[in-house]
């Protein structure tokens, strides 16, 4: 009687046991790091939102694949988001670290993950740090987004070629509002009638605009992402300032987190990017509506480069059958980025981080009496970032 | 800087130093009269541009949702006065910081959870969102004067309840000395949750206002949070005379502290200081405020 029990204990237990170590090998798990609490929350929202969607259209599996997504919230501190990323690495083993929408917080722990022994690949679905496009670049490290100065180099181009003579520039003070500003007035041949730094998170602007009007410049060209870059058009509207004093802004200030919050005072602002809502690409059309059916709402450019890299991660899974376990491979499939991307024409450079269009939009109303980012134009044919030389890498 | 510039930046630093007078009254009768530090009251300020947006939204009017929002601010100034701070008079000030930093955290998701994480829209009302030409070559913003005019006259109207009514009495005197007006027989807990929902109203008022002139998003507070605390400190704590004063000096000191330094060619990190080395400098002359109202 045991030994029976014991052989049919066996004939169930085996066939399982058998079947245990394909399983395990097969399989990706992915940590995606971004900011869900405080006011940037709607960003982070974005993205996860934009990477969930491709897991779907992929079919739940990314490259053929059963696929884990394990969200993190970095709290907009660069040692929670460390701190994050260790947890993800060393207790959840992941396999990719992907997010992050902060170049500090992607400063802080591009350490922690592209130095582990296991070869963890580090995909930026947002921040691109000139120190990891040029000196500080890595193997594993790969750009789904862009390097931080080109939507502004992008806005200085156009303001350039549209004759603009006096331009007054803003920023927040910090690392990346001074990058900002140094790439637009790296491409923009007029004159700097004003540069100006206000405090990170400050909301009145009123001295600022006053001093402003004052300088009597051509146009203004600013970089205030989040609930700063709300206040501040909603203030330039009010002074009037919109019709005599044309306002230019990357998409970092003239996208959907901003718009809803904004309301009409944004009509006729000018903006720079590199992905719209109106870019007419299938890819692109697809994701738009997509997102805007499952979330009501229409997409930022943070959950198209979130969905991007999912898609990026994808066509590079099913290059190596599903598995991760050729790290060389691996990355020779995501160099190759043969998937479609929303934003049209995609490839990477180098340095690991994208070549690619930049195109003028202006805000206006869609058919349903919506914000949105229209088409004006294209600025850049596959744009390159100016940090590539110093990038050490093969 | 040109006459009618100055002209126009005064004119902006005293619509900030009012908003900021409305966010400090409340915050420096809490701390004055209660001994609380009470971080928790930018929270109340986020509340009541929160409650305005929605308001603004199903009654279709701002100046209808104004006092609703205020009145809703009251209402839980009053729960969480008697719910969350009651047992917190007697303690440390570093528990009620601990205490009220909680609340911060507990207000930020919970907003988050009603409003959802992107900032809301709210619009100042057609017939506010003109300009006038005050000053000549310089169109102010008709809402930025109707600010400066609600705040002065809420200033009016909290100088004569303090100075004017029985409760005002019982408020200063509360400023004054605690345990004696306990020992003369006035209801202390009435008093501090009367004092309380009044500090949680008029915050609101200011979060209120400012939503259509700012942005109404989660966290909104908090900057706000620490002028306030840099005015209450530099006027005195306890003091409402104190508050007002000190509520336009910071506020035209920071107006200005923000675009000299850039025209004198120093370094812009002055500019963010600048307030911060004002109250250093009040301190180091008066060091408990200008208008020290503690016994």
């Amino acid at each position: 009687m045991l030994r029976r029990t014991i052989l049919a204990a066996l004939a169930v237990a085996l066939p399982a046991l058998a079947a245990q170590p394909a399983a395990a090998q097969q399989g990706v798990k992915i940590g995606l790091i971004t900011t869900q609490s405080g006011p940037n929350a709607g960003l982070g929202r974005d993205m996860v939102d934009g990477f969930n969607l491709a897991i779907r259209h992929a079919g739940g599996r990314l490259g053929g694949v059963p696929t884990e997504l394990v969200v993190g919230d970095d709290q907009f501190r660069p040692d929670a988001g460390k701190a994050m990323a260790e947890r993800m690495v060393q207790r959840d083993r992941v396999d990719i670290v992907t997010g992050v929408i902060f170049s500090n917080i992607m400063l802080a722990l591009s350490d922690t993950v592209l130095k582990d022994r296991r070869g963890v690949f580090l995909i930026s679905g947002n921040a691109g740090p000139s120190e990891l496009a040029g000196k500080d670049c890595h193997p594993n490290f790969f750009s789904a987004s862009w390097q931080n100065d080109n939507t502004h180099e992008a806005m200085g181009q156009h303001m350039t070629n549209a004759g603009i003579k006096r331009a007054y520039i803003m920023a927040p003070n910090y690392p990346a509002g001074r990058d900002a500003l140094a790439g637009f007035k790296r491409f923009f041949k007029g004159e700097i009638a004003g540069e100006v730094y206000t405090q990170l998170g400050q909301t009145d602007y009123a001295a600022e605009l006053a001093a402003l009007r004052a300088a009597r410049p051509d146009a203004t060209y600013i970089f205030y992402p989040g609930g700063m870059g709300v206040a501040y058009i909603r203030q330039y509207s009010q002074l009037g300032l919109m019709q005599q004093v044309p306002l230019f802004a990357p998409s970092f200030t003239a996208d959907q987190t901003i718009l809803p919050g904004v309301g009409d005072a944004a009509i006729g602002m000018f903006a720079s990017t590199y992905w719209s809502e109106s870019l007419g690409n299938p890819a692109n059309q697809k994701f738009v509506a997509d997102f805007e059916a499952a979330y009501n709402r229409i997409p930022s450019p943070y959950a198209a480069q979130s969905y991007d890299a999912a898609m990026l991660i994808d066509s590079a899974l099913k290059a190596t059958g599903g598995s991760l376990a050729n790290k060389d491979a691996f990355r020779n499939a995501l160099r190759a980025a043969n998937f479609q991307s929303t934003r049209g024409p995609f490839k990477f450079n180098t340095n690991h981080f994208p070549i690619q269009n930049y195109y003028l939009t202006q805000i206006g109303k869609d058919e349903k009496g919506r914000l949105v980012n229209q088409m004006r134009g294209i600025i850049f044919s596959g744009h390159a970032d100016a940090y590539a030389s110093q990038c050490k890498m093969r | 800087m040109a006459a009618l510039l100055f002209l126009e930046q005064t004119l902006n630093g005293l619509q900030l130093g009012v908003t900021l007078f409305l966010m400090a009254a409340g915050l420096t009768l809490v701390f004055g009269i209660m001994n609380m530090v009470n971080l928790a009251h930018g929270s109340l300020y986020m509340v009541g541009a929160f409650l305005t947006a929605t308001f603004a939204q199903w009654t279709g009017s701002f100046v209808l949702a104004v006092p609703l929002a205020v009145a809703g601010t009251f209402v839980v100034g009053l729960a969480v006065e008697t719910l969350a701070l009651r047992t917190l008079y007697a303690r440390d000030h570093l528990d009620q910081v601990l205490a009220t930093f909680g609340l911060i955290l507990f207000f930020n998701e919970l907003v988050k959870i009603v409003w959802g994480p992107v900032a809301i829209f709210v619009d100042i009302p057609a017939f506010l969102a003109g300009r006038v030409e005050l000053i000549p070559g310089a169109p102010y913003p008709v809402y930025r004067l109707v600010v400066l005019g609600v705040g002065l006259a809420v200033a009016l109207g909290l100088w004569w309840l303090i100075a004017r009514t029985r409760v005002g009495m019982l408020i200063r005197a509360g400023a004054s000395n605690r345990e004696m007006i306990g020992a003369l027989g006035v209801d202390i807990k009435r008093l501090y949750t009367l004092v309380f929902a009044l500090g949680a109203a008029l915050a609101a008022l200011a979060g209120a206002m400012a939503g259509p002139l700012y942005v109404v998003e989660i966290g909104m507070g908090d900057s706000m949070l620490i002028k306030t605390f840099v005015v209450i400190v530099i006027g005195g704590i306890g003091s409402i005379r104190g508050a007002f004063v000190a509520a336009i000096i910071v506020g035209v000191v920071d107006t200005f502290g923000r675009i000299v330094p850039a025209q004198l060619g120093l370094p812009t990190a002055i500019a963010e200081m600048a307030i911060y080395i004002l109250m250093a400098a009040v301190l180091f002359w008066k060091p408990a405020g200008l208008f020290a109202a503690r016994a």
